[in-house]
């Protein structure tokens, strides 16, 4: 742009306007063309599935029936397993990940040892959910196998324990759903809680509060919005999580609240039913109206946890 | 921070505000001195029974045996135990993925086309490229693509609603179901080429990578210090020579690592791929619309197989794609790293 003879300073050329006027427009048509992804997502999934929605109504969200053989659809017990799933596990995932949360922000370890805890988290985050599912088969269901049927053999009476584990089932679905939405609940409540001001915890220590009654009793109800925050959208996570529950559910069209029994999830029932699905039976639009129906409850959940989040952030800027 | 003073109220306060006025009393407690009058404090102090009776000298000293601090120190406890226990699936899964899935790791696994049924032997080769071709034409989408809309999101229209539409859009589109991104490119470019094959593919990946890379790039764009687009201004820079010349080249290690995190993302997804890619036996063609083979397709078919060769190769292409993506992880730590010192 310059040479020893110009002055370093010389107002735009009009090519260079020009320039400037198409990339401004350019990178404008992007950011529009970005919320266009989104919309078109949704209606060209809509679209698609118009098919089914016509021909199966509603009755597809309270029918208990999958028979591509029938062409008749349903898929109420994908919801109530997607649902059941997902609870389970991010209530597991929600313990454990905002135990590790509190141990990386409240002073337990030394900074050295809380940054390698952190890195060790963002890498479970990083493990291809296939490969969870892989290691479910062979190490979850093997390992809590003889336990799980002990608890069926002793008390299969209660409703949770109703049937025996025979292979893919609820519960091992379930672990590694926990683990896969840990990170997130880690992540997010860890800057609820390191976002708490100090003063407040050092106020509470002046009082004589030991170090779990200032946990209780100020710091969670303090960053309580983060954590709901995190927990709702590790709830839109799981119950959009697909592979590992294809591999682990068992792919059994039916309701239970045996936590042993096999299931399906929404997710799991696309991704299991989709490359075995003819265009005779009408089966990838029903299955295109089962992603709809997903794609209005992880959009619903998200944008409520997006919300909840945004408006932490701006009460934790004001406060700052 | 003077006494009883409401929290500066701009939104409802979050439950406890009411201690941080009360700093100075909170302080004063501690050494036994002024009398608890204030209730907002006494609510937050019940449960600490030797404060709630001024007139005795409150207990100072730590024991374990009092039951307030040996609950503490259990919790302390359970909690270590918990986070230690959260860590335990990663190494499990490490170890397995090193152990089962490293026996069959040699040149064959990556010049040779997967086993069909009860065959011995056998690789990942077409499998390891159809990532690689996948993963790559999501990229070369979603990296401009985010980068651009990045661009506007900081430097042409910060703060407009468009902006706040373009960033909640692109929040909600990285919380959907990667198996929907999938339904999508199956029913925008499946159903019109008739085929599947592995451009539907990098699409429905191109989707996946999009929030991560436009993200990321936004706040790596966003750290790039002011006074230098000013100077350049100053000099008779257009804003577009500003983004080329001064704020891309200073945000680009943020935004590799957004890039390299996208692409973690993206090598790792499976379900997008069944619905577009679908699988082949067969090397890649010239042909691009063609079913594809992938390291995570080839992983879903093979566990559930019979047969103890099938799942070792599953194994070992598990093991293949986590160091992949692990590599691209580290990569973008690395990038990060440096773009934090610089």
């Amino acid at each position: 742009m310059t040479t020893s003879t110009e002055p370093i300073a010389r107002p735009p050329t009009g090519f260079e306007r020009a320039a400037d006027w198409s990339f401004r427009r350019l990178t404008l048509a992007f950011a529009v063309l970005a919320i266009g992804v989104v919309i078109a997502l949704v209606v060209q999934i809509a679209i698609t599935a118009s098919p089914a929605i016509s021909e199966y109504g509603t009755d597809f969200l309270f029918s208990d029936k999958w028979d591509p053989g029938a062409k008749t659809y349903g898929i109420a017990p994908q919801i109530g397993g997607t649902l059941y799933s997902s609870f389970l596990g991010v209530f597991i995932g929600s313990l454990f990940g905002l135990a590790v949360a509190i141990y990386l922000t409240q002073d337990f370890i030394p900074y050295k040892l809380e940054m390698m805890l952190k890195n060790v988290v963002e890498l479970l985050a990083a493990i291809p959910s296939v490969v969870y599912g892989l290691w479910g088969i062979f190490v979850v269901i093997p390992l809590i196998r003889p336990m799980c049927n002990a608890l069926h053999e002793a008390m299969g009476g209660v409703a949770i324990f109703g049937t025996p584990l025979i292979g893919p089932g609820l519960l091992p679905s379930a672990l590694v759903l926990a683990i896969m939405v840990l990170p997130t609940v880690t992540a997010i409540s860890r800057d609820a809680l390191s976002a708490v001001p100090p003063k407040l915890r050092e106020a509470a220590f002046g009082l004589g509060a030991t170090r779990w009654e200032t946990i209780f009793g100020v710091i969670l109800p303090t960053a309580a919005r983060g954590i709901y925050g995190s927990v709702i959208l590790a709830f839109g996570r799981a119950v959009g999580e697909t592979m590992a529950l294809a591999m682990l559910l068992g792919n059994n069209n039916s309701f239970s609240w045996s936590l042993f029994a096999p299931g399906n999830t929404l997710a799991a029932l696309l991704a299991n039913q989709w490359p075995e699905a003819r265009d005779s039976t009408n089966e990838k639009f029903a299955l295109m109206y089962a992603g709809l129906v997903l794609l209005g409850i992880t959009l619903l959940i998200n944008i409520v946890g997006t919300l909840i989040l945004n408006r932490t952030q701006s009460i934790g800027d004001a406060r700052r | 921070m003077s006494d009883q003073k409401k929290p500066e109220g701009r939104e409802k306060p979050v439950k406890t505000p009411p201690l941080e006025p009360g700093l100075g009393q909170v302080m004063g407690v501690a050494g036994g001195l002024p009398p608890l009058q204030d209730p907002s404090i006494s609510r937050i102090l019940s449960g600490l029974p030797p404060l709630q009776e001024p007139q005795t000298p409150p207990d100072l000293e730590k024991r374990l045996r009092s039951p307030r601090t040996f609950f503490s120190a259990l919790l302390s406890v359970i909690t270590g135990i918990m986070a230690v226990g959260a860590m335990v699936p990663l190494f499990s899964v490490l170890f397995m993925l090193v152990w089962r899935g490293g026996q069959r790791i040699s040149l064959e696994l990556f010049t040779a086309l997967p086993p069909a049924a009860g065959m011995d032997g056998g690789g990942i080769g077409n499998a390891l490229a159809g990532t690689l071709l996948m993963v790559g034409i999501g990229s070369v989408l979603a990296v401009p693509f985010g980068i651009l809309a990045a661009v506007y999101l900081v430097e042409f229209g910060p703060d407009t609603k468009l902006s706040g539409a373009v960033r909640f859009a692109t929040k909600v589109l990285s919380g959907l179901p990667s198996v929907l991104a999938g339904l999508f490119a199956y029913a925008s470019v499946v159903l019109l080429t008739g085929k599947y094959s592995a451009p539907a593919g990098g699409i429905a990946l191109a989707i996946l990578m999009l929030p991560t890379v436009l993200l990321t790039a936004e706040q790596a764009i966003k750290m790039v210090p002011q006074r230098m687009r000013e100077a350049a201004i100053g000099i008779g820079a257009t804003r577009t020579q500003v983004v080329w010349q001064v704020v891309l080249p200073t945000a680009m290690p943020g935004i590799l690592t957004g890039v390299m995190l996208g692409i973690a993302r993206a090598a790792g997804e499976t379900a997008p791929l069944l619905f577009t890619a679908m699988f082949s036996d067969y090397w890649l063609t010239r042909n691009p619309m063609e079913p594809t083979a992938s390291l995570a397709v080839l992983i879903f078919d093979f566990s559930s197989s019979p047969f103890t060769n099938q799942i070792e190769i599953a194994w070992a292409a598990s093991l293949v794609l986590v160091v992949l993506v692990l590599l691209a992880n580290v990569t973008a730590q690395v990038w990060t790293a440096r773009a934090a010192k610089s």
